[in-house]
């Protein structure tokens, strides 16, 4: 697809003009209120059963006979709504939202959004899943069972490494997890308190950090060299016998492959520490190389991104950690094992780390995974890393064809599955700041993100095709970059007032940072903005 | 398109991966299904090895439950807009921002709170940060929680706060279920952050003495934090009516299905003290005005606490969690409203008593704490009979029925126990079932 030739129009209208280039667009805004607002005293949208008169004839009414204080004095001021104001109400909303199916939606970098299939989102919403116990006897839930064992094999081949443990909630639950049983191992060998530092870097993603701190750890922080990668220099004058582990990404959030991955493992492990691979996006690496071969001994996949399932506003995501056979025993518990009876759930494992979560994982993106790669196989699975890459790669040069962009470090080499961008040329040039981009992005119904903090690049923009989009849809996301970056030289204005064709323009946020302003929920707005 | 960039295969885009680290062989996987229709047979034949709670009469709960889940939650929490969106911001999301904003705002109708996060992974982890977010307001290091909490929530907590926090059990009595008073009375001292209850307990009782373990935690400058199930709260008074410090829980009962334990949101709550508030990881929507009126936006509600914004330096982490699980808890609070969640409340209560004395009257079955009021579960104990658990549960597994949660590994001090859950998708005559079953069975 490219600009449509002209075309000319007759009085009556006809032929009708071709469409401009990229495409209009106007988000759904139905200014709609706070529900508090849509309830009609008296109204409801569900009625529960009421106890049977069999029940109130033995027991009467307990509920009536609870202790002063501890029965609830007065109903909760919830909305009163018939059923089809509730779902008139949220499906408004809905359409006042943007996911993967309704656009271009590259432009959340780091995430991978990639479609989705509905096939497996049927699948899962069967009663056979949905409507499984996680306590149920095993020999009654042995298909779950079964498919997320197979899904740990099939991670297991995908990082080289020896055991999987499908619990951890999301990407940086995984990497709690891989955190703790690195915690663990320390423990398990006496050097829990001499091992209290770990390293990691500023283009791997927050919760690295965060999460090693939470554990007890002093974190250490690599910043890239001028190519780019981690410095191995800056490495080696960290560590030491207090190294209780690396958590690095790579490629990090430049897409820059770290050529030297294996001496930073190398440099770690004759230090005594462990070497955690932060797999979340591996969505360029599959079955190109992989976590163990590298050297590591852990790693984690983020089954919302890489393996496709649907990212729900936010979650539920899915986490996987991969380990050696030397950190398995530290898993989380249970362990999904096969027995003479089928499959089973071993929680007796000594050295386990516990719970990461309630139970065993979130079971309806396990399933939708598995059917995933099933759909796939080992072809498939490198044909997506393939495509991925080969879409950031025509990405990288249609954008920077665009005045005022760049592409920092590594200049004139190749990527891997993203980019992070810098706008930082125009932004000298016409004052316009890349998060504005992002809002102006809004007016034709594209994601924009700028990057994760702090801003290592100036002006960062981070982009991430996946290999769900088409060349044309590249081609209309960077022709959409390129009238805001000229817009930003020509009439800098249309930027600075964006959004204009949004469901909201733009908001006044101060409040938001004022203890005596913001409001979290309804109540409290009420009380501090409506109050006498 | 290789030609468009110049490349002569997508082998060039892999220049700088060393070759001692490719995978020079082709990945160990499956033989691949490419056509929908084998797919969807392949899969479905592995799933029909399940028995679904749908096929059964279930009593199994402890955490995750079998509550009726409206179609509307699974119809809005299915729209492609919500499904397959992501972090996006303000502006070209707006409808995840005021969704769970209203989630924010009906839960803290619920709980009586004014400060209600977007949701955490699940209760497990709102528990965790809620006793961090107590060490760290109070600066003190000891957690006294009920030794009634279940194993594997013990197990996350106390993993998850060891750095910082020494977590110690407080017994509950053996004939009220409730919290031991003395032992509390005997744990508290100048170095507790917090008392950690849950109301209901995770064996059923109502925790009636909250007002009290307030009064006794607050003299000790402790804060109180309490777990709560929130479809019990048409009829129970939230923890803040009786004076607790901070909320927290899992909103699977909300609306959610029970994903074999895989659908899980948890909720952490507080009145709106800075000094509370700014120790929530969790992010915070909160309203902002537009440049036109009447117009209402959303944004994050003191975002530099966060570890998006600060990385380590911020209050433990945030990141991917549960959002479209709240957009659904949000649609069934809408659905229920006031009344729905009354009744529900209501019935529950009415039906697990109904549970507990048709169950208690049968010879060979004890039901222990049952002088206390019970929400929606409660343990009832086969030791009289001579019979253990499990052959009992294993016996009315093939009457259809799925008992309740062997309790024999976690307390074993409660003898031949098993959990009971009574939602109102068990009626009176599924428990008239259940009663006679057992009466077979332990004849």
């Amino acid at each position: 697809m490219s600009a449509p030739e002209k075309t000319t129009t007759a009085a009556d209208g006809l032929p009708i003009e071709a469409k401009p280039w990229p495409r209009r667009f106007h988000q759904a805004s139905w200014d709609e209120p706070i529900i508090f607002d849509l309830s009609v005293p008296g109204a409801r949208g569900i009625l529960p059963p009421l106890p049977e008169a069999g029940v109130t004839a033995l027991v009467g009414d307990p509920a009536a006979e609870l202790p002063v204080g501890i029965g609830r004095a007065t109903l909760p001021a919830l909305p009163e709504m018939s059923q089809l104001h509730v779902v008139r109400h949220f499906e408004r909303l809905s359409q006042e939202n943007i996911g993967v199916d309704l656009n271009i939606d590259i432009g959340q970098g780091t995430c991978t959004m990639k479609y989705s299939p509905k096939v497996n989102d049927q699948l899962v919403s069967a009663p056979s899943v949905a409507d499984t116990h996680p306590l149920q006897d095993p020999s009654t839930v042995q298909g779950t069972l079964e498919i997320m064992w197979r899904f740990e094999r099939m991670l297991a081949e995908i990082s080289g490494m020896d055991r999987v443990s499908l619990q951890p909630g999301a990407g940086s639950s995984a990497i709690w997890a891989n955190v703790a049983m690195i915690r663990a191992w320390h423990e398990s060998r006496g050097e829990g308190d001499k091992r209290d530092e770990v390293i990691t870097t500023i283009f791997s993603h927050p919760s690295n950090a965060a999460a090693a701190k939470v554990a007890g750890y002093r974190v250490i922080t690599l910043y890239p060299d001028a190519d780019g990668y981690p410095d191995l220099e800056a490495l080696k004058s960290v560590v030491s016998e207090r190294t209780a582990a690396l958590l690095i990404t790579n490629p990090e959030d430049t897409g820059i492959f770290n050529p030297r991955i294996t001496e930073f493992v190398r440099v770690v492990h004759e230090a005594g520490g462990l070497c955690c691979y932060d797999q979340a996006n591996a969505n360029g690496i599959l079955g190109i190389t992989r976590a163990r071969d590298a050297g590591f001994d852990l790693c984690h996949f983020n089954i919302h991104k890489t393996f496709s399932t649907p990212h729900g506003c936010g979650g539920p995501g899915s986490g996987a950690v991969c380990v050696s056979a030397e950190l398995a025993p530290f898993l989380p518990r249970p362990t999904i094992e096969r027995g003479e009876d089928g499959l089973y759930l071993d929680n007796d494992r000594p050295l386990s780390i516990g719970k990461v979560r309630p139970w065993y994982g979130v079971t309806p993106n396990l399933v939708r995974a598995y059917a995933w790669v099933m759909s796939l196989g080992a072809e498939g699975l490198r044909q997506v890393a393939e495509t991925a890459v080969l879409n950031n790669n025509y990405l990288l040069k249609k954008v920077l064809e665009i005045r005022g962009v760049s592409a920092p470090y590594a200049s004139g080499q190749r990527r891997i599955e993203q980019v992070r961008y810098s706008w930082e040329e125009l932004t000298g040039d016409t004052g316009i700041h890349s998060e504005q981009i992002g809002f102006r992005a809004a007016d034709f119904g594209t994601h924009y993100w700028t990057s994760h903090h702090p801003f290592v690049v100036p002006e960062p923009m981070t982009l991430e095709p996946t290999e769900s989009y088409s060349r044309d849809d590249l081609d209309e996301y960077t022709a959409i970059l390129a009238k805001i970056a000229s817009e930003a030289y020509e009439e800098p204005e249309t930027i600075t007032t964006a959004p204009h064709n949004s469901t909201i323009h733009q908001m006044n946020q101060t409040a938001l940072d004022d203890p005596d302003r913001w409001a979290v929920t309804w109540r409290a707005y009420k009380r501090k903005h409506l109050a006498g | 398109m290789l030609d468009a960039v110049d490349a002569a295969s997508t082998e060039d885009f892999y220049a700088g991966v060393p070759d001692e680290i490719r995978l020079k062989r082709p990945l160990d996987l499956p033989t691949p299904i490419p056509a929908e229709s084998d797919l969807v047979r392949h899969v479905q034949a592995l799933l029909a090895r399940n028995t679904s709670t749908r096929d059964v009469i279930s009593f199994l709960g402890g955490g995750c439950y079998q509550h009726h889940v409206p179609a509307v939650c699974d119809e809005i929490n299915s729209r492609s807009e919500f499904l397959t969106a992501y972090a996006g911001e303000p502006y070209e999301d707006h409808g995840r921002f005021q969704a769970l904003f209203e989630y924010e705002s009906m839960m803290g109708e619920l709980l009586l709170r004014d400060v209600v996060n977007v949701p955490v992974y699940d209760g497990f982890q709102a528990g965790g940060t809620a006793v961090r977010m107590a060490a760290r307001i109070t600066g003190r290091r000891r957690a006294l929680m009920a030794a009634s909490v279940s194993a594997d929530k013990r197990s996350k907590i106390g993993d998850y706060v060891r750095p910082d926090v020494d977590i110690e059990l407080v017994p509950f009595d053996l004939e009220t279920g409730r919290l031991d008073l003395a032992a509390l009375r005997a744990a508290l001292g100048p170095d507790v952050a917090c008392v950690f209850v849950e109301n209901p307990s995770y064996l059923g009782p109502i925790e009636i003495d909250g007002p009290e373990i307030v009064r006794l935690a607050h003299a000790a400058g402790a804060l109180v934090v309490v777990s709560v199930d929130p479809s019990t709260l048409g009829v129970l008074a939230p923890p803040s009516s009786w004076g607790a410090d901070i909320d927290c829980g899992d909103i699977q009962p909300l609306g959610l299905h029970q994903h074999f334990g895989g659908a899980n949101g948890g909720f952490i709550a507080s009145d709106d003290d800075p000094t509370v508030v700014m120790e929530y990881p969790s992010r915070l929507f909160g309203i902002a005005p537009t440049v036109v009126p009447g117009e209402i936006g959303f944004g994050d509600v003191a975002y530099e606490r966060t570890s998006f914004a600060v990385r380590e330096e911020g209050k433990e982490w945030v990141g991917t969690a549960a959002a479209l699980w709240g957009i659904t808890a949000a649609v069934y609070l809408a659905l229920m409203g006031p009344q729905g969640m009354c009744d529900l409340g209501t019935t529950m209560m009415a039906r697990t008593r109904y549970a507990m004395t048709r169950l208690g009257s049968i010879p060979g079955i004890r039901i222990p704490f049952a002088s206390t009021p019970h929400a929606k579960e409660f343990v009832l104990d086969v030791s009289p009979s001579g019979r253990s658990i499990s052959s009992l549960s294993a016996a009315l597994r093939e009457r259809g029925i799925f008992l309740g949660i062997d309790l024999t590994q976690e307390q074993p001090g409660l003898g031949e126990a098993a959990l009971v859950a009574v939602t109102e998708v068990v009626t009176q005559d599924d428990i008239d079932r259940l009663a006679d079953a057992c009466a077979e069975v332990l004849q």
